[in-house]
């Protein structure tokens, strides 16, 4: 076998010779098709599936974790949310506006199969710093692959009638040449109408739901398994073209046939297209399916069985339906304006035969094609550079201007106002947002009045985070850190975190150093997971996020975005990020008295210029009692943030600003350690929380029987001023000079 | 000088615009409507008596601007005034 024939279908010379003994001879072109779309990395996890075992996946409260088309968790005695984070950054680079687009709409038909109605997105974003555009040498310019991808996720969800309700926003060089896009999304549902992607008999009916398939993204999973070069922009007629308006015809047939119990199982079309879901359907059904191509409403006229078999034409639904049920389906389908036709059924064969027109032109077991997928012990190696970079001793860091310091990371484009961003997406559609994007956690009533009534009491909160930076410079203390500073964002607003979801965004795999990042960044995160008793409930991995340039390779930080799930008793209980009144007091609680220490901050980066220095442990037993500390005390907290990228300078100023009005600010913070290190120290457990004088007695009672740190360092004015002593340092600034150093950035770089 | 520039969707692209045009025609009573393929059409003045010039540039402005070539093909042409 040509190996150009089989690169083209991203295998290797072995997983050919692994076909042919799986199946006992050579494969025809369409079966090497099927395999080469489910046997990329995209599907079959083939290098990472290893590590992902380690993380817990189980809670009383999970109904459902990793395996199905997204996670389950149960949010009181009735109802329940389903959720999931993907990635969609190869296409993103290629076209930001559909990329980013297609992305949203791929993950919202994720949390629609498991038959819930989507209520809320979330957008994590990392680009190339655009402050370096113009300077690169063969990589795009990080600005109109910004502006592209915010106006492709606020396209989709705002025309889908989904808002988005937060997320996260990094720029760094590391991603000019691989932005990462990673697409969550949150649906309710009645906890006891999940549905799954399996048939429950034999000889039910498959059918095909939506928009009619084209040409599009053939070979996209096999795209997104292989690193960019300048053979890549060759590929470019992959790019698939979403359409929100079809998209939501689609939710609403998929929601009726479900309310209708017409449909017995359900499964989207993603990566590998027909090949893809039909063979997934059968291997978690454990049954056969039978797929006959000419039935498939086509587009386009002369394609190939083998295009229509791997197109990932969007907006396309698979359910299993039985017989009797089919016509209804069909006309349901019909009435939505939506194409729908039967194209198989299951067998009992645990085969998947593909037919067109009359001749069988693939033939395999489905464990083949699925099951024994290759998995790759890769081999693994600790970094060089660490060495270097855990050397680093902050003390040798020059003294500097802290006004200026605090200016230019206020304004630094990862800590500066996402508003450039949030303001493009609709996060009120649907009435249900109960406090919007620029705080720690969004939050969202669990409501909804038709397809399915949602009615619960309760709300749910959502964060995502993910630093790349402190992931690189530790791993296994970074994924530590990534999974409690989502967790951590949770809890600050007084919900109770239940799981997460993840998104892995990772180098070239077949780089030991970069495999070796991987092994222990997932062990770190499991390990909080564990101690913070929040489950992973789904997510999906995107390696080879590589440039490769003819002179070198750039990989990206690795960079685990985390999205955690909460649940509020009322929304109403939910604790503002902003300070409330003036006369407050200012509190910060946890490890005040802890040696601050910058490395891998921001600080470091922007004044210093450098992205250097070991990460200390977290204390996550801190974290446990700093989350029931606020959870129980919530009633009399006013405002609660937490300390995290730009410190605790940037924690305590950013509370001040609230939409309507700048607060002034009067801080003393008393310590022996160098003010900037007090200032912009990102690694302890510290959150900044305001009372009224009246309930400080009482909570500084709380926070010493529970035993966490707590230090009135100041309050909240009126006269926009701040007044800020550190140790022997003292600042006096107008707050809204500040405030236009915070809010300028964005626009300035991206309008 | 006008530069004209016909836009269309790519060959094998999806065209959401195209497919409303389709379903609003045939819901309207034109039954036999097989495709719709909606595009741009855009005229650009300019100031130049160079054909040739006109040619290069006319090239610069659809790939700079005018023209998404990873979803959409373009054609142009040039009238001399």
């Amino acid at each position: 076998m040509d190996e150009k024939i089989l690169s083209a279908h991203g295998l290797t010379l072995e997983e050919y010779k692994r076909i042919i003994e799986l199946i006992g001879r050579e494969p025809n072109e369409v079966e090497l098709g099927i395999f080469g779309a489910l046997w990329s990395e995209h599907c079959s996890y083939k290098s990472s599936k290893p590590f992902l075992k380690v993380f817990p996946t189980d809670a009383p409260w999970v109904i459902q974790g990793p395996g199905e088309n997204a996670g389950v968790v149960e949010i009181d005695d009735k109802y329940a949310v389903a959720f999931k984070v993907e990635s969609h950054n190869h296409p993103s680079y290629i076209e930001p506006f559909h990329g980013a687009a297609t992305g949203v709409g791929g993950i919202i038909r994720d949390i629609l199969s498991m038959g819930a109605r989507p209520v809320c997105a979330f957008d994590s974003l990392r680009f190339g710093d655009p402050r370096n555009d113009g300077n690169r040498k063969n990589i795009k310019d990080a600005k109109p692959i910004a502006q592209g991808v915010v106006k492709g996720i606020g396209f989709y969800g705002n025309c889908i009638g989904v808002p988005t309700i937060g997320g996260e926003v990094v720029f760094d060089e590391v991603y000019a040449g691989n932005p990462l896009v990673n697409a969550f999304c949150l649906g309710i549902l009645e906890k006891d109408k999940m549905y799954r992607a399996r048939a429950t008999k034999i000889g039910q009916k498959m059918v095909m739901v939506g928009s009619a398939t084209g040409r599009d993204g053939i070979h996209g999973a096999t795209m997104a398994s292989a690193e960019f070069s300048e053979e890549t922009e060759d590929k470019r007629p992959n790019v698939q073209i979403g359409d929100p308006f079809f998209g939501k015809r689609l939710i609403e047939c998929t929601l009726e046939v479900m309310q209708k119990s017409l449909i017995e199982g359900c499964q989207d079309f993603g990566a590998a297209g027909l090949a893809g879901s039909t063979s997934e359907f059968g291997s978690k059904s454990g049954m056969g399916v039978r797929v006959y191509l000419e039935n498939v409403p086509l587009r386009e006229e002369g394609m190939t069985p083998y295009e229509i078999l791997l197109s990932e034409s969007q907006e396309r639904m698979l359910y299993a339906v039985d017989e009797d049920k089919v016509d209804e389906v069909l006309k349901i389908a019909k009435w939505y304006g939506l194409e729908a036709a039967v194209i198989g059924e299951t067998t009992d064969t645990k085969r998947m035969e593909v037919f067109y027109k009359g001749e069988k032109i693939a033939d395999l077991p489905i464990s083949a094609i699925v099951d024994d997928a290759p998995v790759y012990d890769r081999p693994r190696k600790k970094p060089e550079y660490l060495e270097e970079t855990q050397k680093f001793d902050q003390n040798e860091l020059p003294e500097v201007d802290l006004k200026e310091a605090i200016k230019k990371v206020l304004s630094s484009p990862t800590i500066a106002k996402k508003e450039w961003v949030y303001r493009q997406y609709d996060h009120e559609v649907g009435i249900n947002t109960v406090v919007k994007p620029g705080s720690d956690a969004a939050v969202l009533r669990v409501k909804w009045a038709v397809k399915p009534e949602i009615n619960s009491e309760r709300a749910v909160a959502i964060s995502s985070d993910g630093n790349g930076r402190w992931v690189y410079l530790n791993p296994y203390e970074g994924g530590k850190r990534v999974v409690a500073e989502a967790v951590r964002n949770i809890y600050v607003t007084g919900a109770k975190p239940l799981a997460i979801t993840d998104c892995l965004n990772w180098g070239n795999p077949e780089n030991p150093e970069i495999m070796w990042q991987f092994e222990q960044a997932t062990k770190g995160m499991a390990d909080a997971c564990k101690k913070l008793n929040t489950p992973v409930v789904g997510g999906n991995v995107s390696l080879y996020n590589e440039t490769v340039l003819p002179d070198k390779r750039i990989n990206v930080y690795p960079t685990p975005v985390v999205v955690a799930v909460g649940v509020l008793d009322k929304p109403e209980d939910a604790i503002p990020s902003f300070y409330q009144q003036e006369g407050d007091v200012i509190v910060i609680i946890g490890e005040v008295d802890k040696e601050p220490i910058v490395n891998g901050s921001e600080y470091l980066k922007e004044v210093h210029g450098k992205v250097t220095g070991d990460l200390p442990p977290i204390d996550l037993d801190m974290e446990l009692k700093l989350s029931s500390f606020i959870r129980e005390n919530k009633k009399l907290i006013k405002s609660a943030h937490d300390v995290s990228d730009g410190g605790l300078i940037t924690a305590l100023l950013e509370p001040a600003f609230q939409e309507e009005k700048t607060f002034g600010l009067n801080i003393n913070i008393e310590t022996k350690h160098r003010p900037d290190f007090e200032l912009f120290d990102e690694l302890r457990s510290i959150i900044v929380i305001s009372t009224s004088k009246n309930n400080l007695p009482k909570l500084e009672e709380e926070a010493k029987k529970i035993g966490i740190g707590f230090k009135v360092i100041g309050k909240v004015d009126n006269d926009s001023k701040l007044t800020l002593k550190v140790g022997n340092a003292e600042i006096e600034e107008n707050m809204e000079e500040l405030r236009k150093n915070w809010e300028k950035t964005l626009k300035e770089l991206l309008d | 000088m006008l530069i004209k520039f016909y836009i269309k969707p790519r060959k094998g692209v999806l065209d959401p615009q195209g497919r409303a045009v389709a379903e609003n025609l045939r819901s309207l009573g034109f039954e036999n409507v097989k495709d719709v393929k909606v595009g741009k059409y855009i005229e650009v003045y300019v100031d130049e008596t160079d054909r040739e010039k006109a040619i290069e540039e006319a090239k610069e402005m659809a790939k700079k601007a005018i023209v998404n070539e990873i979803i959409e093909d373009y054609e142009f042409e040039i009238v001399e005034d």
